[in-house]
């Protein structure tokens, strides 16, 4: 009841807050609001005789300071209250009385809104309120409003913040030692060691600096060969060519693109409550990678992300990558039994505006969904212009009609001639064709001769799967060329804002989720309420704090494209150095802004800003090339300083952040496994076509072989298959069922998105390396593989020592290791272990505690 | 305290964990001179500050933020004012509609606290019970106040409670992980939440199974712990292997001059080579008695080695029994975490499902405590991050994290007892007042330890789980 002035006031159509009301307005002129602030006679006169009487009869009940109440926080009876209003905004729009929240009121016919809730003012009554208005409400009330307003965003002392001030030119800071500084990133750090009195340790040696550069620019470890040639190479672009000799490699991609695939919480299931797959999902995967070997423009990486099937090309090719490139915003997770249509559509929305804003601007404006972001100048009105714009796009995931699962939608059919390969090289035969029709028909027959309703779940269920089976193939029985992404949704009648624009959508067999199905506004929703709409919309748009103008968005069209263009701009504060900051986090370990998920208030202030600028300049004037940028930061002096501690050092600054040191860290999950797989030379280098999900098809994910439910097989078997020798980018990636090789050493859940990674230490992670049998295969393979290149145990574990820690073992070591080889036989022996197999086991364990041994682990 | 760099040195100039450790003794008491130290390893038993009332936690965290109007914080003013507007004093929910508790509330036991019929089981535990209704904290956002509740702080990385309990008093059984959390989030900071931060890893918890939605931890199968048995080699075989390992790893540790992630590596590969042994026999529910299972409400009877997935058949029962157990064998701080307490909709179908799942569960465990005579020195915990609006939003509610309320029983406070108390509606605590900190402070009181000295020299300070802040709340001590 008490909040239906506020309600009907919910965020206007921008006006007010762009123009933000002083919050000292009393008695004074505020420059642009268009009130009147000193009324002449005749206003006065009209205000005391059709105005004052009015309210005082009607409203000054529930909005008063003489009532004690001030509902909805919203006073009327000072022209500060009326002015400022309440929770939800300012009452009156001066001069325009058919966006004033409180003209709406007094004429909504909406029981909720309408106001006052006695009854409608006589039409008199109302048009005298709205000559009123358009006076500029001239109002000789003195007094301020009792009423305290609650937080209000304040956009223009937000745009101070300095996330949102454009990144600058700084002058190089000039330090002591010239010397040392190789590039102008060098000087930046410098700098800042010497403030605090820091000296940087010495230079990595060559050999862990080529195991350095080789974990990461691919995760895999230098070849004993790689190692001796850079060794052996003293010319000064030795450094130099093996950047560039990696930055060439396809492994380059299947690393750093799965760096982006964190942030893009990739998956192949919709995960949450019913896992259904996502058996296209692969191909964004496959364009991540392709993207980053390719050194596709950062900014044109944004761009085919976010509006890829709205860029014009008339080549099927670069249409097909780019509708690919789209499925970022399909492959979230989805709540897929929902069964409120705009509730549904609602989080579609707010998961696209959460990964869109955190993984291109590091800043979190999903919070802004049922109140005004508590940190950052985002206030919810920004929120829905986003939601807009997301909520005019159609999201085409696939997901079939299942047991629980009700929202499925389209997927997208590539065009033709675009030489993508299908996700699997099944044929469908004419005769596999007619057995799968045979089945849908007696499970049709069995439905419709159920007495009981319950037992048509599961054949229905089952008809379900076998239809999308074959809806997977053309009629000459070969795949379909399928993806997931998004596409405009159709333009209304009306436009924007238009009739129609929200009513319920169709309910087709894939068609439509129950939401709304044309281009169009969306209403601010109080609390985040799907059935509380305000009754004005927000105008599609960006975020104001970052915006100097409101986004001209194409008629006709989502607004996808403006608002790719919008962060993909050299204007834009936050897209440079948030990639930058990545970037750097990804080479040392952490960002120059430590909290690399959040560059909002929330976050920390960037360690070196002035650096940080600099990167950011420089990625942006390098054309956004993201291989240009990591050549700048390895070629500097402080990428390639040693990982030795300092005590001095180490008790000023012991988290390294002005980096005296490079930062040695365990490796990630990826890089771990990929590198057993590439010592002991199992790894299969050739990328698959497509991904098991991809072969199991549409269905809930622990369907055995796509039919019946029931884990085991399937997927779930393949996920944590010891025999799978593919780089573990290539993985299954299914929600909530994380490879355990992954999942145990702190691989995101992929239901979030995640721009760095903890790094735990926990018992569990070296009872895998101590007995999984993925360990075990590889630590046999690799003793396969030394023993069929060496003879002696002192060539052996010469070569152990190269190949897996790219140095050879010094004498003490040697002295160590043939020790443990006669321990453990001599173990073995007493197990009664035959001597035929000693050998091998030996060697096998031996290999498998070098996997397991911190030096392996840890990229220094 | 045993620092970092006391520490690093330990692990550099010895050779195995063993000989770390017996270093690691000495480094210590040299470097204490003429303070007498029995440390022998990190995780070894050590005396707390003064003498504790109870000696391990168990903390069952309501992951999502549960109701307090609706549980343990009767406010018959709500039920009488239900459907009328909130004051405007309630801040952002004023204007808001008052929701009056769809559930009825009873005085139970001698002591005849207010406990909701939502709680028919665990209200008959009353005068075990002893009620904080005057919590707050800082934010109603989940992420924030989770971190919060579990860190102390959440704008920057800390160590988590039970990182700090272990730190402080180390562990009775040298086997198991001194601190152990049962199925946690992987979400509101995920690992943050059992994370050591600055503190050595070993202080870390290990967790088992994990929560969200879904079954299949690691593994695919069951919730436990994975690996726990080598296919091939024997245990004195493994422990040859792990002794070369370490001296390799040994060998790494010196070659940085140390380094805190190695020496925590090298503690957790001699844990898990223990665990190995012990872990099983742990894990395996069905050598506890019918009666017993039945208290903790499992179903059938079964459960064989771990196997607490999938929901339903009493999975939060057996993960209470299982907490038990650990606990019994010298864990010292056992965390269960239980999520889908975000009740935004429908707060009375979901409140009750929420509550049916662990009201037989958590009156058995208090009962089996104390049939064992483990609940006076046992500290038992439950909350989540913070509580919920009277104010209804549609028929739910959303967070109010300005007034809510949590409960501890056994382990030195007193039964019984509702200290503190939120305004006629239940918006904001004005009596009795707890924030987390405090909180944190009191539960490490109990424990023996004094929050003011429970500290760790990080980046230039000596940084305690309480920050700057923190008092213990004495009312409630026994």
């Amino acid at each position: 009841m008490t909040t239906r002035l506020a309600l009907a006031a919910a965020f206007l159509t921008g006006v007010a807050l762009l123009v933000p009301l002083s919050r000292d307005a009393q008695g004074q002129p505020v420059k642009g609001t268009g009130f009147i602030d000193k009324p002449n006679a005749d206003q006065i006169a009209f205000f005391e005789k059709k105005i004052r009487p009015v309210l005082i009869e009607n409203c000054y009940e529930c909005h008063s300071a003489e009532a004690k109440k001030a509902k909805g926080g919203l006073s009327l009876d000072t022209r500060d209250g009326f002015r400022k209003g309440g929770e939800s905004g300012p009452s009156i729009i001066p001069s325009s009385p058919a966006r004033s929240p409180l003209l709406l009121a007094l004429n909504s016919k909406n029981k909720d809104h309408a106001m006052p809730p006695k009854g409608k003012l006589p039409d008199s009554v109302i048009a005298d309120f709205e000559t009123w208005v358009r006076m500029g409400a001239p109002d000789p009330r003195e007094g301020k409003a009792v009423v305290a307003k609650k937080y209000e965003v304040d956009i223009d002392k937000g745009r101070q913040f300095w996330a949102f001030v454009p990144p600058k030119k700084h002058a190089t800071p000039t330090v002591k030692n010239a010397a040392w500084v190789k590039s102008p990133i060098d000087a930046y750090i410098l700098s800042e060691l010497d403030k605090k009195g820091l000296t940087p340790v010495g230079d990595a040696d060559k050999r862990t600096l080529i195991r350095r550069v080789h974990l990461d620019f691919t995760g895999l470890p230098p070849t004993s060969d790689e190692v001796e040639a850079f060794v052996a190479d003293s010319k000064p672009d030795a450094f130099e060519k093996v950047v560039d000799k990696l930055l060439a490699s396809p492994k380059f991609g299947e690393r750093w693109g799965r760096h982006w695939l964190d942030v893009a919480r990739y998956a192949e299931s919709s995960g949450r409550a019913v896992n259904m797959n996502y058996p296209h999902a692969w191909r964004y995967r496959d364009y991540v990678i392709g993207a980053f070997n390719s050194d596709k423009p950062y900014d044109q990486f944004i761009k085919e992300q976010l509006a890829g099937d709205l860029m014009t090309s008339s080549d099927p090719k670069v249409k097909a990558e780019r509708i690919v490139a789209t499925g970022f915003l399909a492959i979230g997770a989805k709540t897929l039994n929902e069964n409120n249509g705009t509730q549904f559509e609602l989080d579609v929305a707010d998961e696209q505006i959460d990964v869109t804003t955190q993984a291109f601007l590091g800043i979190t404006a999903a919070c802004a969904r049922c109140h005004d972001h508590k940190f950052d100048p985002i206030p919810t009105r920004d929120y829905y212009a986003l939601a807009g714009i997301f909520r005019s796009t159609e999201t085409c995931y696939g997901t079939i009609r299942f047991i629980q699962s009700n929202k499925p939608s389209p997927t997208i059919t590539l065009p033709k001639g675009c030489g993508l390969p299908a996700g699997t090289d099944e044929k469908l035969t004419a005769d596999g064709k007619a057995r799968i029709e045979k089945q849908i028909e007696d499970l049709n027959k069995q439905i419709a001769d159920a007495t009981d309703p319950i037992r048509t779940i599961f054949p229905r269920g089952q008809v379900q799967l076998l239809r999308s089976r074959l809806a997977s193939f053309d009629d000459a029985g070969d795949p379909k060329l399928l993806a997931v992404g998004v596409r405009d949704k159709p333009a209304g009648k009306g436009g924007p804002g238009g009739p129609g624009g929200f009513g319920p959508g169709g309910f087709g067999p894939k068609g439509g989720f129950g939401g709304t199905n044309i281009i169009a506004d969306s209403p601010v929703y109080d609390r985040g309420e799907p059935n509380k709409a305000s009754a004005t919309r927000v105008p599609r748009g960006t975020l104001q704090v970052m915006s100097k103008s409101p986004l001209k968005i194409k008629n006709g069209t989502s607004g996808r494209l403006e608002l790719a263009e919008w962060i993909a701009s050299k204007d834009n504060a936050l897209t440079a150095r948030v990639m930058a900051n990545r970037v750097w986090l990804h080479l040392f370990g952490a960002g120059l802004v430590p909290t690399a998920d959040n560059f909002g208030a929330a976050g920390m202030a960037p360690t070196h800003p002035e650096l940080l600028d600099y990167l950011a300049l420089q990625f942006m004037e390098q054309n956004w090339s993201v291989k240009k940028l990591i050549k700048t930061v390895v070629m500097s002096h402080a990428y390639q300083l040693d990982s030795k501690n300092n005590a001095k050092n180490y008790d000023v600054d012991p988290d390294n952040a002005l980096v005296w040191r490079m930062t040695p860290r365990r490796l990630d999950a990826e890089a771990m496994r990929d590198s057993m797989l590439a010592v002991s030379g199992q790894l299969e280098e050739k990328p698959p076509v497509g991904s098991v999900v991809a072969k199991a098809g549409e269905g809930p994910f622990n369907a055995r072989g796509g039919f019946g439910p029931g884990g085991g097989g399937g997927i779930a078997g393949a996920i944590n298959d010891p025999r799978n020798v593919q780089r573990s980018v290539y993985l299954p990636i299914v929600r909530d069922n994380l490879p355990e090789a992954l999942a145990l050493f702190d691989a995101p859940d992929p239901s979030l998105i995640s721009a760095d990674r903890p790094t735990t230490t926990v018992p569990a992670q070296g009872l895998f390396l101590l007995n999984n049998p993925f360990v075990i295969r590889s630590a046999d393979a690799a003793a396969d593989k030394l023993m069929r290149g060496t003879t002696t145990d002192t060539e052996r574990i010469r070569a152990a020592y190269l190949a897996f820690y790219g140095r050879p073992p010094n004498e003490k070591e040697l002295t160590n290791a043939e020790k443990f080889l006669k321990d453990y036989a001599a173990q073995l022996t007493k197990d009664r272990v035959p001597a035929l197999r000693q050998q091998r086991e030996s060697w096998s364990v031996f290999c498998q505690a070098l996997f397991a041994s911190a030096e392996f682990q840890y990229r220094k | 305290m045993l620092s970092r760099r006391s520490l690093l040195k330990g692990t550099s100039s010895g050779f195995g964990y063993l000989a770390f450790a017996a270093l690691a003794n000495e480094q210590a008491a040299r470097a204490a001179e003429g303070t007498t130290s029995t440390i022998t390893n990190p995780l070894s038993p050590k005396k707390s500050h003064f003498p504790a009332k109870a000696k391990r936690v168990l903390f069952l965290c309501m992951d999502g933020a549960p109701s307090h109007v609706d549980t343990f914080d009767y406010k018959p003013k709500l039920n009488a004012d239900d459907g009328k507007t909130a004051p405007a004093r309630a801040g952002r929910f004023g204007g808001g509609k008052l929701l009056g508790s769809p559930f009825k509330f009873k005085q139970s036991g001698k002591s005849g606290l207010y406990i909701s019929e939502v709680f028919p089981e665990l209200s008959k535990q009353a005068d075990e019970l002893c009620l904080l209704n005057g919590m707050h904290c800082d934010l109603p956002n989940h992420p924030q106040a989770f971190i919060q509740m579990h860190c102390g702080i959440f704008q920057f990385p800390r160590p988590s409670l039970g990182a700090w309990v272990t730190y402080g008093l180390g562990t009775e059984n040298a086997n198991l992980p001194g601190f152990i959390t049962l199925s946690p989030s992987g979400g509101n900071g995920g690992p943050v939440n059992y994370g050591s931060s600055f503190l050595p890893a070993v202080y870390q918890g290990t967790k088992i199974g994990r929560g969200g939605f879904g079954g299949g931890g690691p593994g695919g199968g069951a919730q436990q712990v994975a690996n726990l048995k080598n296919p091939k080699q024997t245990a004195q075989q493994q422990r040859v292997e792990l002794d070369f390992l370490q001296s390799l790893n040994q060998n790494a540790q010196e070659q940085l001059d140390g380094d805190a992630g190695i020496e925590g590596l090298i503690g957790s590969y001699e844990l898990a080579f223990r665990m190995q042994a012990e872990m099983p026999k742990l894990m395996d529910l069905s050598k506890e008695t019918a009666a017993t299972q039945k208290l903790y409400g499992i179903e059938g009877g079964g459960g064989g080695p771990g196997g607490f997935g999938g929901g339903g058949g009493g999975g939060f029962g057996r993960q209470c029994l299982l907490a038990r157990r650990f606990l019994e064998a010298g864990v010292r701080f056992v965390e269960v975490n239980v999520g889908g307490w975000d009740h935004h909709r429908d707060i009375k179908t979901a409140l009750t499902n929420s509550c049916n799942n662990i009201d037989k569960p958590i009156a058995g465990l208090l009962q089996d405590l104390k049939q064992k005579g483990m609940l006076k020195d046992t500290l038992v915990i439950w909350g989540g991050e913070f509580g919920r609006t009277p104010t209804s939003q549609g028929d739910g509610r959303d967070h109010n994290s300005r007034g809510y309320s949590i409960w501890m029983a056994g382990g030195g406070v007193k039964g019984g007892v509702a200290h503190g108390k939120t305004d006629d509606y239940g918006f904001e605590a004005v009596d009795g007042k707890v924030h987390v900190h405090d909180w944190h402070a009191t539960v490490l009181h109990l424990l023996g330890l004094n929050h003011e000295k429970l500290t760790f020299k990080h980046a230039g300070r000596e940084m305690r789980l309480t920050d700057v802040k923190g008092n213990v709340v004495k009312e409630i001590v026994a």
